[in-house]
């Protein structure tokens, strides 16, 4: 079986999701049996246009990266978001709650009418391109990525969990972030990331985005259960989430 | 000898972020040389407004991805300090630890994944994994040690979750941090055969030096990544870091959207080099053994030599961290739970990340919520300098091959360990 050819590109991002594949740690070995990486910036020299997979970091914020998304998604049969920002816009969609003009002059000043720091409200990679798979997190699940990539190795359709993290946190035998007085978007968002958060003593802030129909009633019943409504659990989504309807 | 150059290098590769390269020359003279620095800006400082304290770090550990426990960290300094929260020595020294964590993975990844290739001749490790499979096999396992530490005390490697001001939401069990302190013991003999690797090849790293000022946090006590004051090679000054602002100087230039920065000089370096130069007479038996290997003195300027500086600073966390486990482990481990009433203020957090200083200065209303930020990253302080480099490299080397040029100033870029996509939203505001 020939490898799969796979480039890794990255746009406005902390490159921590990219940071996870070094994570892998031995299982890089494994993986490079199944695939052949021919660009991957952080990582390697090479460059190439010839690719199966493009691995996409990071949202779009500029027009020149639009573009250049444009041709990354030509060239590819498929196309990977990985990690919040590329798949719901994440951290850098907070910028989006503000004025652009107003963001640039708080940052830069005087200097702020420069025209390379010039930048659009922030967009998913979905929202510029078609998008095939998303590996979601910030960071991303590390054991996740690898299952993905692997299952598109050898032409299996990876499956992604489309039910809250409070599953995986019942699982876990957690004490509910709620028992202790606090927000958790757990009931909304989607699963996947074995729980981290809340099993380290925080609350879920959505990284890996909303079920894709999350339950309303029952996220309401959770609510009214410990005295707060689904507005506080809105503001709670600020972090990860702005924009994200429900 | 070429009669024309024209180097013009997009995204220098194996670094993190996005830098740029120009070279032109004619006839053995250097018409425009150019370090550019064309990523996106993302504004954090802006986004911080009106988010609680409670949020602050969650939302910067996202500027950088590889020091996101330093950047946490220094949020949350910054918020102790604007508040006058006391921590316990318990929770100083698990932070310590947890950064230390963040010091060898960042150094190991780019010792030994970045550079590494450059200095075996090839494009990138995954040759390496077929020409040196033990070298790639132990660098693999020193980056685990540094992200375990990392997972162990942060609750995850990337992005922490524990970590907040004035504590923990969790700490590790003693059982768990003797884990970690065995698999810190086993890391040594891995580091020395790495240090020895790196030593057979120094010789590979160009011989380039410019008088250059050095910048790093320093502490009369101890080899310091998290407690002191700013200093600099070129003074006995020592700046409180509620006075970064003076140090730093920060300006604007068109060729990079991250700010740039100077204070004795026309540009200043900050990094493993530059604390080395501050701080070596203070590191510990087996670091300075390493440094002593490698030839490694104070007041060196050559700036490739910073990834011998590197390998140096994982020995020294090494072994101060495996001081620290037993310090904690002695003293027993105990659930501190934490409870912060918000206060107004402004504070300053000031933390060394593996690529040099970074500050933190936030200010907050009366319940709590943020109304300005400042934050300067290391990376920025380091741009003017790698212009500066290559305004003195280039004419020394502009006689070589074209390709040999282009190689010798992206490893410089290089041994800076530069974080780009971090430098690149840096503040204007005026703090009074």
């Amino acid at each position: 079986m020939p490898k799969l050819k796979v480039a890794v590109f990255d746009f406005a991002c902390c490159e921590g999701c990219q940071l996870q594949i070094y994570n892998l740690e031995e299982e890089i070995l494994d993986l490079l049996q199944l695939i052949k990486p021919v660009e991957w910036r952080e990582a390697m020299s090479d460059k190439s246009d010839n690719y199966d997979v493009a691995i996409i970091e990071g949202s779009i914020t500029r027009v020149e990266d639009e573009q250049r998304l444009k041709i990354i998604r030509e060239n590819a049969k498929t196309v990977i978001a990985l990690g919040a920002c590329a798949t719901i816009g994440g951290i850098n969609k907070i910028k989006n709650n503000f004025k652009m003009q107003d963001v640039k002059e708080y940052v830069y000043g005087k200097d702020a009418k420069m025209p390379h720091l010039n930048t659009y409200p922030t967009k998913a990679v979905n929202e510029v391109v078609k998008v095939d798979y998303m590996v979601h997190g910030c960071p991303i699940n590390i054991k996740e990525f690898s299952y993905i990539v692997r299952s598109l190795a050898i032409g299996k359709e990876p499956k992604i969990p489309n039910y809250p993290v409070c599953v995986e946190c019942k699982m876990k035998e957690n004490v509910c972030r709620f028992e202790y007085g606090e927000i958790c978007l757990g009931p909304i968002t989607r699963a996947g990331c074995d729980a981290k958060c809340p099993s380290s003593g925080m609350w879920c802030f959505g990284c890996r985005g909303l079920v894709d129909d999350p339950n309303v009633n029952a996220a309401k019943d959770v609510m009214a259960e410990y005295g707060k409504t689904i507005d506080d659990l809105r503001g709670k989504m600020l972090l990860f989430s702005s924009k994200q309807e429900f | 000898m070429p009669k024309t150059v024209n180097i013009s290098v997009n995204h220098v590769t194996r670094v993190e972020g996005h830098g740029n390269i120009r070279l032109r020359a004619s006839d053995g003279k250097i018409e425009k040389v150019e370090w550019q620095v064309p990523e996106a800006p993302r504004f954090f400082e802006a986004m911080v407004r009106g988010r609680s304290f409670e949020d602050i770090q969650t939302i910067v550990s996202r500027i950088c991805g590889i020091c996101s426990v330093t950047h946490s960290m220094a949020a949350i300094k910054g918020i102790e300090n604007a508040m006058d929260i006391e921590v316990s020595e318990q929770t100083d020294k698990l932070r310590i630890l947890c950064h230390y964590g963040e010091q060898i993975e960042s150094h190991i990844l780019h010792v030994g994944y970045l550079v590494a290739p450059d200095l075996l001749g090839q494009n990138s490790v995954i040759p390496l994994v077929e020409s040196h499979p033990d070298v790639v096999k132990t660098i693999i396992r020193l980056h685990r040690v540094g992200n375990s530490c990392m997972e162990l005390i942060g609750g995850r490697m990337t992005h922490p979750v524990t970590l907040k001001p004035g504590g923990f939401t969790a700490i590790p069990s003693s059982e768990k941090l003797l884990e970690l302190k065995t698999s810190m013991e086993k890391a040594i003999p891995d580091l020395k055969t790495i240090a020895e690797v790196i030593r057979s090849l120094a010789d590979k790293l160009p011989d380039f030096e410019r008088e250059t000022e050095y910048i790093a946090l320093t502490n009369p006590d101890y080899y310091t990544f998290y407690h002191g004051d700013i200093a600099s090679t070129d003074t006995d000054e020592k700046v409180p870091v509620r006075e970064f602002e003076r140090v730093v100087n920060e300006y604007v230039l068109p060729q990079s959207t991250a700010k740039w920065c100077k204070w004795h000089r026309d540009s200043y370096a900050v990094g493993a080099l530059a604390r080395f130069n501050l701080n070596a007479e203070q590191l510990l038996p087996m670091a300075a053994d390493t440094a002593k290997q490698f030839g490694l003195k104070k007041h060196t300027c050559n700036p490739y030599l910073n990834n011998l500086a590197q390998v140096v600073e994982c020995v020294q966390v090494l072994e101060h961290g495996l001081q620290l486990i037993d310090e904690l482990l002695t003293k027993g481990l105990k659930n501190e739970p934490v409870k912060i009433e918000p206060k107004a203020g402004e504070g300053v957090g000031c933390v060394e990340a593996p690529r040099g200083i970074l500050f933190h200065r936030y200010a907050f209303d009366k319940k709590g919520f943020c109304t300005k930020a400042n934050i300067c990253i290391p990376t920025g302080q380091n741009h003017g300098n790698i212009q500066k480099d290559f305004e003195a490299f280039a004419p020394k080397i502009i006689d070589r091959d074209q390709d040999e040029i282009r190689l010798l100033l992206e490893m410089l870029v290089r041994s800076y360990d530069p974080c780009i996509s971090c430098s690149t939203h840096l503040l204007n505001v005026e703090f009074v």
